[in-house]
């Protein structure tokens, strides 16, 4: 396939932009080398949304490796108030990631936890080297879209998706990770694909990890309402760039047999030919 | 017993915690549609008022560095404010707690002998439930702004910061003023239809014998300047300025955070709080006052500096920005999860994101209402981005959550923190998750491609109750990659 074409540098909004230079190398000359962060939900529940982010990388010419000892960010325990017991789960994040240049996730929400939240938790343990180490992890781990966009300085990915889609944009990666619209400006350049606008886009799922358990109530009604906007745009794919929330939408379009699927951007940007994931 | 004077509100007390109560509140149909539409047209209105200010970002910054500045030097700020107000001829109070604020008031009262008087909206004041105390102490506090007498003649509980009757709709509130009016006062007007300004006129001339017949006011305040001691009131409707301007004495409660430490630091909250609040470049009435001035106006002023658990919010520097908030209500208007359940399941007069913050601090933990409030939310971080004073909200929730649990560690162990235990066992390190793996995908490979329908088992009930959900992966994506990578890339 033919490599896409680098885009002028954007300004530096993300952490340590300066590293872009490694990619500025000559069409067909390899990459940067990334370490993927599956993400533990993507990593056991939907194991698709990695291998199209490994497919996806590769393609635009990264050295894609997988470090095994990597496990969750922790924000589970962390937003259920278990502090102490995210505590380890970020020393192996921190010490798993801690030689890479590139870290790039498939999610927001993972990548705004690694951001806002692991150096502060270290800090509250009164680790301060941990917390430092913690502050470099993060400055160097990207959300997939930032990656391609700001590091990768690409915006057409080559992919090819003939399906009329809509996009939720996740809270954690409006709101914490502030991806802004990189999603969209990579899947308007997607051949084939319908992008339809989600109306009150911006409106939480009501997901809110283990706020869905304590208060199903509330959680359901603000998925029936995301859930009928998705309905409303007659769209076949809700796509969005963090799992757990298509998990939580695609939960009650499934339950309603509503006949509209949902699926990662990563797996989006992976595809290339007609055929559906 | 005597008969009460004021109509008996709705009790908090009979709420109960926002799990708990939840649920009823999303199946008032009604109070969905008032709530819906009344949040949808407020939020749109403060971002096209936020929009047109080129500078807003920069001037939600100064906003939270004055107030955190004057935070920091309280201490200082507070005796500066008290020697102006009494240089000025206004009498200072000091309140540790609700009890004691609502013994001043009283006993100011007494002294005079005034057993009736009037209020300007105030959110303090219903923190301390000031109302009920002065019942009880045979004084009538009448209610003179239009949504805070709605709530009062509906026997009702205030369920929004700024538009305390959110909940209700024009023609719920004619039926209350047809009911109630002639009880506690001028009777509203035969034939009343439920047209606004109809219901307006109503409740002007139902006050208006209230204002002049008034010796006595109680305020609160949205802001007290330091260096001069000049207090301030915004509002919309004139009743306050009446408030200020009729009777003879006028008792103001202010919470000890509501200090800036000089008038030029008023134009900048003077600027946001309007666009953020209800969406107005600028508040109808602002008021200021400085003391009594010499046969013009009340002659008797007082102010109460109230802490009742402010200080507990200032000593931890993490919950501490709570105390910026200047009560705009912008965060409870963009919050879905308020916009569903409106303010009553917050179980306190303060709802929405600043409830769940500030509620735990004030009043602390020991209540499994106060610590459930943390958790009514999902963290989706819309009020973080409104928030005038840039409160970084969430945080704060997270933080209180960490307390929640600390302070139910003590306690016997729950299903809850046997799941997180697990959780932290299976997350410290990549082969713990892959045996943890070994279970999911079993349940993978029985389920194939089956999605999981409703199951009655306790907790994921909750889940399945309305949501279906796809099998686990029968082979995880470690797996995956093992299987098509050497040892190197690993
Ligand atoms: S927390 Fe911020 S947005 Fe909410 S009421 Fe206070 S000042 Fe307004």
């Amino acid at each position: 396939m033919p490599v896409p074409a680098h885009l002028p540098p954007e300004p530096d909004v993300r952490p340590d932009a300066t590293r872009r230079d490694a990619v500025d190398a000559p069409a067909g000359v390899a990459g940067p080398a990334v370490a993927l962060f599956a993400t533990c939900i993507a990593d056991t529940m939907r194991p698709s949304i990695p291998i199209a982010t490994v497919t996806l990388l590769e393609r635009l010419g990264c050295r894609v490796s997988f470090p095994e000892r990597q496990t969750c960010c922790g924000q589970i325990m962390t937003n259920t108030g278990y502090w102490d017991e995210a505590l380890p789960a970020v020393r192996n994040h921190v010490e798993t990631f801690a030689g890479y240049d590139y870290i790039v996730a498939p999610s927001g929400s993972c990548v705004g936890s690694v951001r806002d939240q692991h150096a502060m938790l270290a800090r509250h343990a009164g680790d301060q080297s941990l917390a430092t180490a913690a502050a470099a992890v993060a400055s160097r781990t990207y959300e997939l879209t930032e990656f391609i966009v700001d590091v990768l300085g690409i915006v057409d990915v080559g992919a090819h998706f003939p399906h009329r889609v809509t996009y939720h944009p996740s809270c954690h990666s409006a709101r914490v990770a502030r991806v802004g619209d990189r999603p969209l400006q990579l899947l308007r350049r997607v051949r084939g694909l319908d992008l339809v606008p989600l109306p009150e886009a911006d409106q939480c799922c009501g997901f809110g990890g283990t706020f869905s358990l304590k208060n199903p109530a509330v959680s359901v009604a603000m998925a029936s309402d995301k859930a009928r906007h998705v309905r409303a745009t007659d769209a076949e794919f809700v796509v969005s760039v963090d799992h757990a929330c298509l998990m939580n939408i695609g939960g009650v379009l499934h339950r309603q047999r509503a006949g509209v699927r949902t699926i990662h951007l990563a797996e989006v940007l992976a595809a290339t030919g007609p055929e559906t994931p | 017993m005597t008969a009460r004077r004021t109509p008996e509100p709705g009790s908090w007390l009979g709420i109960p915690p926002f799990p708990k109560a939840a649920p009823g509140a999303l199946d008032k149909a009604e109070q969905r549609r008032n709530l819906r539409h009344a949040t949808t047209s407020i939020r749109e209105k403060r971002a096209e008022r936020a929009d047109e200010v080129a500078d807003w970002e920069q001037l939600r910054t100064a906003a939270a560095q004055i107030k955190d500045r004057t935070l920091r030097h309280l201490e200082g700020y507070l005796l500066e404010a008290e020697g102006a107000m009494t240089a000025a001829g206004v009498t200072v109070h000091w309140a540790r707690d609700g009890a004691e604020a609502n013994r001043i008031v009283t006993d100011i009262a007494h002294a005079k002998g005034i057993d009736e008087l009037v209020k300007i909206k105030s959110m303090v004041t219903q923190e301390i439930e000031l109302n009920e105390h002065l019942e009880a102490n045979g004084i009538a506090a009448w209610e003179t702004d239009l949504a805070e007498l709605i709530v009062q003649l509906g026997n009702d509980l205030p369920s929004h910061i700024l538009v305390p009757a959110i909940h209700r709709n024009r023609a719920e509130v004619r039926d209350i003023f047809e009911v109630q009016m002639g009880r506690y006062g001028a009777p509203a007007p035969a034939a009343m239809t439920d047209d606004p300004a109809e219901l307006s006129a109503a409740a002007r001339s139902h006050l208006r014998e209230k204002f002049l017949r008034a010796r006595m006011a109680v305020s609160g305040a949205n802001f007290l300047v330091a260096e001069t001691g000049t207090l301030v009131v915004v509002e919309s409707e004139g009743n306050g300025r009446m408030c200020l301007t009729l009777p003879e004495t006028v008792v103001s409660i202010v919470g000890i955070e509501k200090l800036v430490p000089t008038v030029e630091d008023l134009e900048i909250f003077l600027k946001l709080l309007p666009r953020s609040s209800t969406g107005e470049r600028m508040n109808p009435y602002t008021s200021f006052w400085n003391g009594p001035t010499s046969g013009d106006g009340p002659q008797d002023l007082h102010v109460i500096l109230l802490d009742n658990g402010r200080t507990n919010a200032l000593a931890d520097p993490v919950g501490r920005p709570a105390l910026r908030c200047v009560r705009c209500s912008a965060c409870l208007n963009i919050c879905p999860v308020y916009e569903r359940v409106g303010g009553h399941a917050y179980g306190s007069p303060y709802p929405g994101p600043i409830g769940a913050i500030l509620g735990p601090q004030l009043r602390g933990m020991d209540d499994p209402k106060d610590a459930a409030l943390p958790f009514a939310s999902t963290l989706c971080g819309a009020c973080n981005d409104v928030c005038p004073v840039r409160i970084p909200i969430t945080d704060i929730l997270v933080h209180l959550r960490r307390e929640a649990v600390d302070h139910k560690k003590a306690g016997r162990p729950s299903a809850e923190r046997v799941a997180m235990k697990a959780a932290e066992w299976a997350m410290a390190e990549g082969p713990n998750l892959e045996r943890a793996q070994g279970a999911t995908q079993a349940a993978g490979r029985v389920l194939r491609d089956r999605w999981i329908g409703p199951l009655p088992l306790p907790v994921a009930s909750r889940w399945l109750g309305a949501r279906d959900t796809a099998p686990p992966a029968a082979r995880t994506f470690r797996r995956w990659w093992r299987d098509h990578h050497d040892e190197d890339d690993r």
